[in-house]
């Protein structure tokens, strides 16, 4: 599954992008966020609060409690502030 | 029904982007734009810095106009954002929308920015006169509240 970062999620992260391959305990968004936070202090730093990184799957946005075991591609970045 | 989405880094020219949106339709009775420009924030900045998600900007800027176009008997809508830096006085992000008559134009170009300002995949960096480079920029509660008026 590739993981892609924006904004400062991105910055925090220290990477644009990266394949993974999840285990078994992955289900959710929320368990991917769970499962990436433990990876490093990095992850930790971006995610500090939960309720404030967004998630999309192959490009529509999505809650945490959706379904990543079908997705190619999960993003993960802040409130958008375009227009 | 002509749809326009682009984004690109160029400038674009608002009158040019309206002839091409009511070319060859004598039917449309009304055309309301929306500009959004950069602000200096009262001398602050040098320029903002438009980031997006490629791919998904495209998607989800498609899919909020097609909901326009659902909610609106609209003629032609153009949605144009642009990205990378942008200087104060630079516009940032267009919407057209066509109709023949005038409040569902108007409406339907207010729901396109307040969508496309909390779904759309853009976020901007502020770059300071003195060089340095600033914070990004935070959503606006009251972005979230125009947008929960359409629901």
């Amino acid at each position: 599954m590739k993981l892609v970062y924006f904004a400062w999620v991105r910055e925090r992260v220290g990477k644009t992008d990266e394949d993974v391959e999840l285990p078994t305990s992955v289900s959710t968004v929320a368990d991917l966020v769970r499962w990436l936070k433990g990876r490093g202090e990095e992850y930790e730093y971006a995610f500090e609060n939960e309720g404030i990184v967004r998630a999309a799957i192959d490009h529509v946005h999505v809650k945490p409690e959706a379904s990543v075991l079908q997705a190619r591609e999960v993003a993960f970045f802040p409130p958008m502030t375009g227009g | 029904m002509a749809v326009t989405i682009r984004i690109q880094t160029e400038h674009f020219d608002v009158t040019a982007e309206t002839a091409r949106l009511t070319a060859g339709r004598a039917d449309i009775g009304a055309v309301v734009a929306f500009t959004g420009l950069c602000r200096d924030e009262g001398g602050r900045l040098s320029a903002l810095e438009l980031e997006h998600y490629p791919g998904m900007a495209e998607a989800e800027m498609s899919r909020i106009a097609t909901e326009a176009q659902e909610r609106w008997p609209l003629m032609g809508l153009t949605i144009i954002h642009r990205f990378g830096m942008i200087a104060p006085r630079e516009e940032i992000v267009l919407v057209l929308t066509a109709s023949t008559h005038r409040h569902a134009a108007f409406h339907a170009a207010e729901f396109l920015m307040d969508y496309l300002k909390t779904q759309a995949p853009f976020w901007k960096r502020e770059h300071l006169k003195d060089g340095t480079v600033g914070e990004w920029v935070q959503a606006k509660g009251v972005d979230d509240l125009a947008a929960g008026r359409w629901v």
